[in-house]
């Protein structure tokens, strides 16, 4: 078994370069609660990211717990919704990365 | 009881750090790192304004303000490590790895001082400052037995560096501690731990590199266009 | 620490500030109760058939649900998503340099603390945006590589320079009050990951707004230069500010389509004006004039009439002439080349340790056989 997943090969972007892998952040915000899905980070390794994820998704409050999780890692299934209707082979938590192409458009933000 | 020059030593170390950092705002190699950088330079800047609003009661000198707007460049007591340019990311890494590793060891000692009011000051302090300590360790590592490139930068920041450490420790007897720390980090690193030799002196009395002039031309410009306004 | 100037601000009578508040509170409120109703999927016809698909799609917007990364959704849909995340995203992270010009000059380390703490967020936010765009697939390399090559566009509000201070308090007071106009109605946009990403970004900017709107407040009541600055810099932002909202509706490409998924869900002249009507009340408190000489009451609309923005110029602008396009998108494009180096050292180094472990491993392996 290895004891940490290996980062997932992200999209190179135009440079060549292998991005940071994608890192799910959980937040126990306090004694006696779960942790909760906080949002999601870019890091090169388990122990930036957790350093990030206390910078981004907690303001570095003292005393909570933060779990990080690489995306890639996670097997996800909906099993209180119809298989039917979801995307085929989505047993990763989100469709990304997949070369979707985006198209040109204006900004009216 | 501290003395004001102890204060303002502390102060201004921490007020010319949080100048610096804040300049990588917008500039950060990934938007997490921006955030980090940030959230250092806040810390700093908090700490700045404990330490030189206390000065400033203590020497009757006036606010926060006052000492951070109105004074010239050689009545500042920073250390010339911290007004040193950012430099690149290596460069600004070594800088916060080797002030953090100096500001966490004099707040450790601060924390039983019988200033009550300083030593509350150390007390908050130093769980940053162990944070800053942390970050800079680990990019240390990172950028040190990271790609060639990273280790070549890495290890010229160190070296650039290393003189302006000693300056640190003109008025304590803490080098061995702080070696103790940054000797482990350099070495996991692969880097190689310079030798000690040329020491550069002169901030903690007020004879600065030719770089803090510039720095407060910036960060005075403003407040001194506009005599006793309120903001 | 940097968070303690924010909480007790003086109390300024800030006209409609709350409201928009109360409304992102109650879209969160909203959000979960929908998320408690059943949908109806109308008559499915058997998994995989794309009617089906499409019913389905249709029930949960039509019960006002979130959709969710992994439901199945029109190409459309998907694509217009990612196009406005993005460019919501890319706006945050522009967004941080007209304001962070400031931080090194900032008058008093107070406003030097709270504008740095701002900047700060935006990048946060920036962050949490690409997140919720790669939620559909889309990697933040891929939507950076598009900002910085400039084939795709943000805030073009970001074009304009900061040339004085009381600039950070009218962006705070103007700019961000018009994002938080259109950001409000977004927290009950109809994708899951947006909508939560805009109650988050809403939360935290309350404090954004009130910030210009308290520097300007100083400005105005401090001396003669100092009020000056404060005039100059609204009467600099304001039209650029009415612009933000978008062509009128009348040339709105995006708009209808977007109002039946609900992702948008008021017309960009309904939101212009409801910004209008904040502002008109807010200026009085302030003591600056708004620089529109037609701006007054109208009893009849139960709301105030207002000069339109030149739209030509707003073209001009997001087609790249404005007063900073380039240097905005060099400064960006500058970090990120500058950044690339210590990214891939990070990878190296991960890659590194990851080998170092299964050297590691392996060499246990023959010790214990």
């Amino acid at each position: 078994m290895t004891s940490q997943p290996t980062p997932a090969e992200q999209t190179p972007a135009a440079t060549g370069r292998a991005q940071w892998p994608l890192w799910e952040v959980f937040v126990r915000a306090r004694r006696g609660l779960s942790h909760t899905h906080a949002g999601s980070l870019h890091a090169p390794d388990a122990v930036v990211a957790l350093r990030n994820a206390r910078d981004v998704y907690t303001r570095r409050q003292e005393g909570v717990s933060i779990w990080v999780v690489p995306a890639a890692a996670i097997t996800a299934s909906s099993p209180d919704e119809k298989d039917a209707f979801f995307e085929p082979a989505a047993d990763k938590v989100y469709r990304h990365p997949t070369f979707y192409v985006v198209p040109e458009g204006v900004a009216h933000l | 009881m501290t003395t004001v020059d102890e204060l303002l030593r502390l102060g201004d170390d921490a007020l010319i750090a949080a100048q610096r950092l804040a300049e990588w705002c917008a500039r950060g190699p990934e938007m997490e790192e921006d955030v980090a950088l940030a959230n250092i330079a806040l810390d700093q800047l908090g700490a700045a304004r404990l330490l030189l609003s206390y000065a400033g009661e203590r020497a009757g000198t006036g606010t926060e303000d006052d000492l951070a707007f109105l004074r010239d460049d050689r009545e500042f007591r920073n250390c010339l490590l911290v007004e040193l340019p950012n430099g690149d990311f290596a460069v600004t890494i070594g800088k916060l790895l080797f002030l953090s590793v100096y500001q966490l060891a004099r707040y450790d000692a601060l924390v039983d001082s019988a200033d009550d009011r300083l030593a509350a000051i150390a007390a908050k302090v130093r769980k940053e400052s162990a944070y800053h300590v942390d970050h800079g360790s680990l990019w240390t590592v990172r950028l040190g037995d990271g790609t060639d490139e990273s280790h070549r930068r890495m290890q010229s920041a160190v070296d650039e560096l290393w003189p302006y450490t000693h300056e640190l420790f003109e008025e304590n007897d803490l080098r061995p501690t702080w070696l103790s720390t940054v000797e482990p980090v350099l070495a996991a690193a692969t880097l190689t731990r310079p030798e000690d030799g040329w020491a550069p002196t002169g901030g903690r009395a007020g004879r600065h590199t030719e770089h803090l002039s510039y720095l407060l031309a910036e960060m005075q410009v403003l407040h001194r266009a506009h005599p006793g306004a309120r903001w | 620490m940097y968070g303690s100037d924010f909480e007790d601000p003086e109390t300024v009578g800030q006209p409609g500030a709350s409201a928009l508040l109360d409304e992102v509170e109650s879209a969160e409120r909203d959000l979960h109760e929908a998320a408690a109703r059943t949908v109806a999927t109308g008559g499915s016809t058997g998994p995989g058939a794309d009617a089906a698909l499409q019913d389905y799609f249709d029930a949960v917007i039509a019960a006002d649900q979130k959709i969710e990364p992994r439901d199945w959704m029109p190409g459309a849909y998907r694509k217009g998503l990612i196009r406005q995340i993005a460019q919501h995203a890319h706006s945050e992270i522009i967004g941080m340099q007209p304001e962070g010009n400031w931080i090194t000059r900032a008058p008093s380390l107070k406003r030097k603390a709270i504008l740095l703490a701002k900047v700060q967020d935006e990048a946060g936010h920036g962050l949490y945006l690409y997140a919720a765009a790669e939620t559909l697939g889309s990697s933040r390399d891929e939507l950076v590589e598009l900002l910085i090559t400039g084939r795709q566009k943000y805030s073009s509000i970001f074009n304009y320079p900061t040339l004085n201070w009381a600039d950070v308090g009218a962006i705070g007071w103007l700019v961000d009050g018009a994002a938080i106009v259109n950001q409000v109605p977004l927290c009950r946009c109809s994708y899951g990951p947006y909508a939560r990403a805009m109650i988050r970004i809403c939360k935290e900017e309350s404090f954004h707004q009130r910030q210009g709107f308290e520097i300007l407040y100083t400005l105005a009541r401090g001396t003669a230069a100092q009020r000056q600055m404060a005039q100059d810099a609204v009467d600099r932002w304001w039209y650029p500010s009415l612009a933000m909202f978008g062509p009128p509706d009348s040339d709105s490409t995006h708009s209808e389509q977007s109002m039946a998924w609900k992702i948008k869900r008021f017309s960009n002249d309904d939101l212009r004006q409801r910004f209008v009507d904040m502002c008109a009340q807010q200026a009085s408190v302030l003591g600056l004039s708004i620089p529109d000489p037609d701006l007054r009451w109208n009893e009849e609309r139960g709301a105030w009439d207002y000069r339109q923005p030149d739209y030509a110029e707003l073209f001009r602008v997001i087609k790249g002439d404005g007063p900073c396009n380039r240097q905005r998108l060099r400064h960006r494009r500058q970090a990120h080349e500058d950044g690339a180096w210590v990214r891939d050292a990070g990878s190296a180094y991960a890659a590194k340790q990851a080998a170092r472990r299964a050297g590691k491993r392996a060499t246990e392996q023959v010790a214990a056989a």
